[in-house]
């Protein structure tokens, strides 16, 4: 057992290729799906620019500022291939600065799809491939090969467990839901059922909500929040080998504004935390060599980390969203027959996750959270912009002489 | 006259009516004051196109994407956007205004929207109104209810109304079963159609994806119009899906904006047709065009259609419709399909039979268009011109 007691800090770092307002009129004359106009909503340059500037740049600076200054100090990211590609086109100062982290060896980069896809669900092949594509990227841009698996959306199920552990991962992440605890608290490692070799890092979400979503909420009865603070309710919790703190990159900066002060509390939380020696810092990988699972998990329906519901209805929870989905991965083998690169990777780009998130009707009418990260006014027309982009995609592949109705 | 819209800045068949019928009038030497709740260049030399225009106001123009909204701009500079019923309070009282300075025989106001000032008018003059009915309120609504400032507005006109003109049986007959309007009050006067020569030879095409699925053998099946409960679209979709389950080469093209918009998605969503049904939104000119171009079918599924111009737009482009028993249009349209807006079963049959069938549709894209091809407002004309003349008459014997 770990003689610690450690913070596994892991930021998930992604942005989607957005669809432009794409109508019939487009569809079979230009494929341009993801170009928008800069001063549009769904402007993907717009959004890597603004967000570059206010989170991925000023909360590098103080990581990178973090590791040189605590060498106990650590952390693991994953990163996905589609914001990789927007960071070579629009800001290489940003990928510079991821590469910098990881250059430290003490930043671990968590392995998963290329295209933040539920190709897991749709396609067995598909979700292979787009996993092999991410490490190839990985590999090519920071020299390393992930150990650690996670799921888009950190969608998990035994299957994908057994899956992961098929493949060589020593572990695999998901949401710390109680239902699937029971009695357990996410504070351990696990292990998932029907595995031998492979471990299960649950998210601990009351303390890594505390930061992504309650920090800056002044209505909330612990706001203001303090690193000290913070790092004592940690000192506190009790049966405790690693709290496990998932959460978006884009908490610091983004969701959290700067003026939150949640940049003074990444940079102070690290000293607080280390004031006692019996604490440290810990990678996805460093808490699995170092402690063994106490017990196994059983996760027979799939959980992820979005919504009070913890399913995927957030992103498969109507049939606009559903037939959308389906639409798109009915045409898996004829797009893959046209051997055409481009095609095949736009047809990639639309199963992003987050197309079938704007998509979303839960909540549409309260405003709230899908409402503050979708591009457009609502989910029907997420809905219509992504089904004229579908059309073109079945237009060229007929193009190129293969018969969808075949 | 008394009026909400003239083309282009309509958002339906209202405008249009209006501008053919005092075109025709025109042609048969009518003075006509044309008075429109907003500003801008119709580029109209037959009539007197008026805005009225409050004190107070600079000018007013139309916005929203069906110019379902007003733009109040004030002499002092300040801009306020009024929505329709802000609008129909300001239009009732300038448009009375304007009537004080004008010279005329009759009043003829079009729908409950200029009612209000049609009253205003003949409370202050005394003069015949003449209050032409192109819809009612249970039309609109889709149903018995629909809202109860309207129904009271219109029911107040027209027994008030020194005459009323329905656009169809199918109106006359709600008139009378909404608002006890005795029958000899009310006269049917149609609606017809400017005949235009169209290109349909033309191969260019803003609906390139269609063009190019229609050369690969499907076909398209559209409804161009606003998305309100009145036109009967979810039982278009029901039966959309029962015709692609028949035949899957077939695309629906769904033309218009409204308040049904984001349900109708959600519709083709859950009976799993996404991506069959194509949603463009309001459209005019060009793609507006081309989308009955495009089709080898119009289908106007209405609950309820006054009288409804659009499967006679449709066959000018040469495109054959299916239209609903409840409307207008079927009482002075013989070659069309014909079939009652909730029998989803005969609506599925004769979409997926007729575009099954190219002779079918030949045929009657022939027929139709032959009928098509002589109508002309003249008649319509000659019994407004009557009507105008007894009123004339009348009043001058009552002086």
């Amino acid at each position: 057992m770990n003689d610690k007691k450690s913070i596994v800090l892991y930021l998930h770092v992604h942005q989607p290729f957005r669809i432009r307002h794409y109508t019939v009129f487009d569809t079979a004359i230009n494929s341009d799906y993801f170009d928008s106009a800069f001063d549009s909503k769904a402007s993907n340059e717009a959004v890597l620019k603004k967000v570059t500037a206010k989170s991925y740049i000023p909360t590098n600076t103080i990581l990178l500022r973090l590791l040189n200054r605590y060498p106990e100090f650590r952390f693991s990211i994953s990163i996905t291939g589609t914001i990789l590609e927007q960071m070579e086109k629009w800001a290489p100062e940003a990928l510079r600065s991821f590469q910098e982290l990881v250059a430290t060896g003490r930043v671990e980069i968590v392995a998963e799809t290329y295209h933040h896809s539920l190709a897991f669900f749709y396609s067995m092949s598909e979700f292979e491939t787009q996993v092999q594509m991410h490490e190839d990227k990985i590999n090519q841009l920071f020299g390393i090969m992930p150990q650690v698996f996670r799921n888009t959306e950190l969608a998990y199920n035994n299957e994908l467990a057994k899956w992961a552990e098929a493949k060589g991962y020593k572990g695999i992440l998901a949401e710390g839901w109680d239902p699937v605890l029971g009695w357990r608290n996410p504070n351990f490692v696990y292990r998932p059922t029907g595995t031998e070799n492979i471990a299960l890092l649950l998210k601990n979400y009351k303390l890594s909500d505390d930061l992504a979503f309650r920090f800056s909420d002044t209505n909330w009865s612990e706001w203001p929040l303090t690193a000290s603070k913070y790092s004592h309710w940690l000192s506190e919790t009790k049966d405790v080998n690693n709290i496990n703190l998932f959460m978006d990159y884009e908490t610091f900066g983004e969701h959290q504004w700067s003026d939150s002060g949640i940049f003074d509390f990444l940079e102070h939380l690290p000293a607080e935390w280390l004031k006692n020696t019996q604490h440290d810092f810990k990678t996805v990988s460093e808490v699995i060599d170092s402690s063994p699972p106490v017990d196994e998990i059983n996760v027979e329906h799939t959980v992820t980390w979005a919504d009070t519901e913890r399913d995927l209805s957030a992103w498969l929870g109507n049939p606009m969203q559903n037939s959308a989905i389906n639409n798109l991965y009915s045409l898996t083998e004829k797009v893959h027959e046209t051997n055409d690169l481009s095609l095949i990777e736009d047809w990639r780009k639309l199963q992003t996750s987050d197309h079938f998130y704007y998509m979303c009707t839960k909540y549409f009418n309260d405003g709230d959270i899908h409402a503050y990260f979708s591009p457009y006014d609502s989910p029907y027309e997420a809905h219509m912009n992504f089904m004229n982009a579908y059309r073109d995609i079945l237009y060229r592949i007929n193009q190129k002489g293969i018969d969808t109705d075949g | 006259m008394l009026g909400w819209e003239l083309p282009p800045h309509n958002s339906g068949g209202l405008g249009v009516a209006c501008f053919q019928l005092c075109k025709s009038l025109a042609s048969n030497k009518m003075d006509i004051d044309f008075i429109v709740p907003y500003e801008a260049d119709h580029n109209i030399d037959f009539m007197n196109v008026i805005p009225a225009i409050p004190q107070g106001v600079d000018s007013i123009l139309k916005s929203g994407i069906a110019y379902d909204s007003y733009k109040f701009i004030y002499s002092n500079g300040k801009v306020k956007d009024f929505n329709i019923i802000d609008q129909y309070h300001a239009y009732s009282f300038a448009a009375s205004k304007i009537a004080e300075t004008r010279e005329f025989d009759i009043v003829h106001a079009h729908d409950w929207l200029t009612f209000r000032a049609a009253l205003l008018i003949k409370q202050k003059t005394d003069c015949p109104i003449i209050l032409h009915v192109h819809s009612v309120e249970s039309d609109r609504s889709g149903s018995e209810d629909g809202n109860p400032m309207v129904k009271e507005i219109e029911e107040t006109a027209m027994l008030m109304a020194d005459d009323i003109i329905a656009v169809s049986n199918h109106t006359k007959n709600k008139i009378i079963s909404d608002y006890n309007i005795p029958e000899n009050k009310i006269k049917v006067v149609h609606n017809s159609i400017d005949v235009i020569t169209q290109d349909n030879n033309s191969l260019v095409n803003s609906y390139e994806f269609l063009k190019y699925m229609k050369s690969r053998g499907y076909k398209v099946v559209a409804n161009i119009g606003r998305l309100t409960v009145q036109k009967g679209l979810p039982n278009f979709l029901k039966a959309a899906r029962r015709v692609i389950d028949v035949n899957p080469k077939t695309y629906f093209l769904i033309v218009g904006s409204g308040e049904q918009y984001h349900e109708l998605v959600d519709l083709a969503a859950e009976l799993g047709i996404s991506d069959k049904v194509i949603f463009t939104e309001f459209q005019r000119g060009q793609q507006w065009r081309d989308a009955f171009k495009i089709a080898d079918l119009f289908v106007m599924p209405s609950v309820s259609e006054p009288f409804g111009l659009t499967p006679l737009e449709a066959i000018a482009f040469g495109t054959p419709s299916l239209v609903s028993k409840q409307s207008g249009v079927s009482e002075v349209f013989k070659n069309c399909l014909k079939v009652d807006f909730w029998d989803i079963d005969e609506m599925s049959n004769l979409i997926a039979s007729s575009i099954s069938s190219d002779a079918l549709l030949e045929e009657l894209s022939n027929r139709a268009y032959d009928e098509y091809r002589v109508m002309s407002w003249q008649d319509s004309t000659d019994k407004l011109m009557n009507l105008y003349r007894h009123h004339k008459t009348l009043a001058e014997a009552a002086r």
